[in-house]
């Protein structure tokens, strides 16, 4: 330990772990489910690499946010909820697979991204920015760290109500300095709600590497802060991380309250994809493509260890693609929203704010004051 | 039916509306246990348990936080700041999560954060602010500032059943100051509604909050010295503002002064009077004048913070320069 410390931090994804990371068994899962694991990694690379090319034809309004290399993370965590008791998660900007495990559908991905009349947010929001509570998930903002509380909420409501309900929040290397994170996970360990935490650590917050972000030597230390039980998986491996969270979440459904669980991963592409990676040290990006692709190695492992025919793989691309062809088209003939949908919905009562006198074309507040003047204008007794 | 002060009406809303919906819990800083700074809540964990009346840390970002995900979950939490000054740590949450999330993820997000807001109680710049102006400008949140007994009953079990995050500034001044008896059955005033608490023809003065009961020291003595007729105008809820009975009393006396207990720049009463000059310009026979707080920190000395804060003097004396118009 102390040798290790005096090289450099330990801190990852260049680091070494806190412990050996817990070998992938995964024994609750069949054949089918594995393949289920597959096909959502492989629906979350493709649809984004769909919106790479909608984005290079200007199609994609904003910004465009990849997790390419964090597949495996997204999946494998989300897998591990339960769908049928009600549980719920609130992702991050690169948990577009937990979602699409939650049931979010490329369809509504892709309008979101055109900002469509149709999207689930009617164009008010941007890109994975959005939420189906019945669905089990809740959509994030922008503001790190603050879906933590809220999920403390969530969970606390599961607990008073008696309900067998887990959730689960994503937060990033970076949302770990937030005081939101802080308040948070204090919050729901005091509550002991039935909360897992899920850290991943890809080893940049825009371009500030996590050694510069923590001087903790692993995100998972800070567990112990908060009197919870942390565990450290490997992120790029799909049966690990649905392993590791399994465990957190059968713990957070049978009252064990809170866990905190790091995720070791990396990003391979920049922030957003405007963003050229020039902080990131030569080779590191092709080291982790080459070497830790997430869906690399899950297609490995199915062959050696599940007899998985490289055709049944290929069957499952096949499928993605025929799937995410057919969300395109149907989006991108989606209409745009009407403007003054703008003003719908800020409040339950009223339901619309009236449009600015200015845009009605007849001033219409000032004309109607004028229209009621009376004839000795000016005085209460007229 | 006896008279209860302003601190008993609000505790009485709490066990009404706990009483009536499952839903409502409320939490916040020693609030269970030990009742509330100030104890507003005292006796209400006794009543409920601890799953209904909750003691957080001390972390207002969690306990805004929490409330939201519980709402969106159908619960209706009622936060206490224990005092409002401690709002501002939760500011980024209540106005990029809390106030947005109808709008931009159509997430029903019905709370309440309320607390102590307010001078005049030597409480120096951390105990004694007056927040509203920093959320009137959020859309999404909703605001109340009650001044008597009954609306703060009233308003509390609107803001309980909004569907909407409702912000309930009470005022600690008036804490134990004001009593009153409370209206028979199922008391409920609507957010957005303004009460004429005098009517007059001369002047009216547009106010809210501990600041209604100068105003109408202030019309007492202008009635007495002066002869004036002064209005009086107790906004209630400051989001929404009562635009029509803002207008309607410009229209009926043309001379406005607008009173606030907070700073000056930016304050509410700079909004009002753009909603005036838009709305009825040609009513007014005198610019419309404001009196608040001079735009320093709140100080602590009672010299300093008489000096600072408006008093019913200040308000005699603008009320006259804005008459002699």
């Amino acid at each position: 330990m102390a040798q290790r410390a005096a090289t450099r931090p330990a801190i990852t994804p260049n680091g070494s772990p806190a412990a050996p990371l817990p070998v992938a068994a995964a024994p609750a899962l069949g054949r089918a489910e594995k393949l289920e694991l597959y096909y959502f990694m492989r629906l979350t690379r493709t649809l984004e690499e769909r919106l790479v090319s909608l984005y290079r034809q200007t199609k994609v309004v904003g910004g465009l946010f990849r997790s390419l290399g964090q597949e495996a993370d997204a999946v494998g965590s989300a897998y591990a909820l339960d769908r049928t008791q009600g549980d719920i998660l609130s992702p991050l900007i690169r948990n577009l697979g937990s979602m699409l495990v939650q049931g979010a559908t490329p369809l509504e991905i892709l309008r979101q991204y055109m900002a469509k009349g149709d999207s689930p947010t009617r164009g008010r929001e941007l890109n994975i920015h959005f939420g189906d509570v019945r669905r089990g998930f809740i959509g994030q903002i922008s503001h790190l760290g603050d879906m933590v509380p809220v999920m403390a909420g969530v969970t606390l409501s599961f607990k008073v109500r008696g309900e067998r309900r887990v959730g689960l929040v994503y937060v990033g290397d970076g949302a770990t300095s937030t005081g939101a994170f802080h308040e948070g996970i204090n919050f729901a360990a005091v509550q002991r709600c039935p909360l897992v935490v899920i850290v991943e650590n890809n080893g940049y917050a825009y371009s500030t590497p996590t050694s510069r972000q923590t001087a903790a030597r692993h995100l998972v230390d800070k567990a112990a802060g908060y009197g919870v039980p942390g565990e450290q998986a490997d992120g790029n491996d799909v049966l690990a991380t649905y392993d590791v969270t399994k465990r957190a979440v059968d713990r957070a459904r049978a009252g064990g309250g809170v866990t905190l669980i790091e995720l070791i991963t990396y990003r391979r592409k920049g922030h957003a994809e405007h963003d050229n990676q020039s902080y990131v040290p030569e080779g590191e990006i092709e080291r982790w493509s080459r070497e830790n692709d997430p869906i690399d190695r899950y297609a490995a492992v199915l062959r050696d260890r599940e007899g998985v025919e490289p055709q049944e793989l290929a069957a499952i691309d096949a499928r993605v693609q025929a799937e995410i062809d057919a969300a395109t088209d149907t989006a991108d003939a989606s209409p745009p929203p009407q403007a003054l949908d703008a003003l719908v919905g800020v409040y339950a009562d009223p339901p619309a704010v009236p449009p600015l006198w200015f845009r009605e074309g007849s001033g219409a507040p000032a004309a109607a004051a004028a229209a009621e003047r009376p004839a000795g204008w000016g005085t209460y007794d007229g | 039916m006896a008279e209860i002060t302003y601190l008993e009406a609000i505790r009485e809303g709490l066990i009404e509306e706990m009483e009536r919906d499952p839903a409502v819990f409320c939490l916040g800083e020693d609030i269970g246990a030990y009742g509330g700074a100030f104890k507003v809540t005292d006796g209400l964990m006794q009543r409920f348990g601890e799953n209904r009346v909750i003691d957080t840390p001390v972390s207002e970002v969690a306990i805004v936080g929490a409330a939201a995900g519980a709402a969106h979950m159908g619960m209706r939490p009622v936060c206490e700041m224990q005092f409002i000054d401690f709002i501002s740590c939760a500011y980024d949450i209540l106005t990029n999560y809390v106030a947005t999330a109808r709008y931009r993820a159509m997430l029903p997000c019905p709370m309440v954060v309320r607390g102590p807001s307010g001078g005049y109680v030597r409480g120096g710049p951390f105990h004694s602010q007056n927040p509203e102006a920093a959320f009137l400008h959020t859309p999404g949140l909703k605001i109340v500032s009650p001044a008597t007994a009954s609306d703060a009953k009233g308003l509390l079990k609107a803001a309980i059943r909004d569907d909407d995050c409702v912000l309930f500034f009470e005022h600690k001044y008036l804490y134990r100051r004001v009593k009153e008896t409370m209206p028979s059955g199922d008391h409920v005033v609507p957010i957005g509604q303004a009460r004429v608490a005098r009517e007059g023809r001369d002047l009216s003065i547009i106010t809210y909050s501990a600041t209604v009961w100068k105003a109408l020291e202030a019309a007492e003595e202008l009635e007495r010295a002066d002869g004036l007729s002064v209005e009086v105008l107790d906004l209630r809820s400051l989001s929404p503002l009562d635009d029509d009975a803002i207008i309607a009393t410009v229209r009926k006396t043309n001379r406005v002064l607008i009173v606030h207990e907070d700073t000056r720049t930016g304050g509410v009463a700079g909004e009002i009077t753009a909603r005036i000059t838009e709305r009825a310009f040609e009513w007014l026979d005198a610019p419309v004048m404001r009196v608040t707080a001079a735009d320093v920190p709140l100080p602590y000395a009672p010299q300093l913070e008489d000096y600072v804060l408006p008093q019913t003097a200040d308000i005699v004396g603008a009320a006259r320069t804005i008459a002699r118009y």
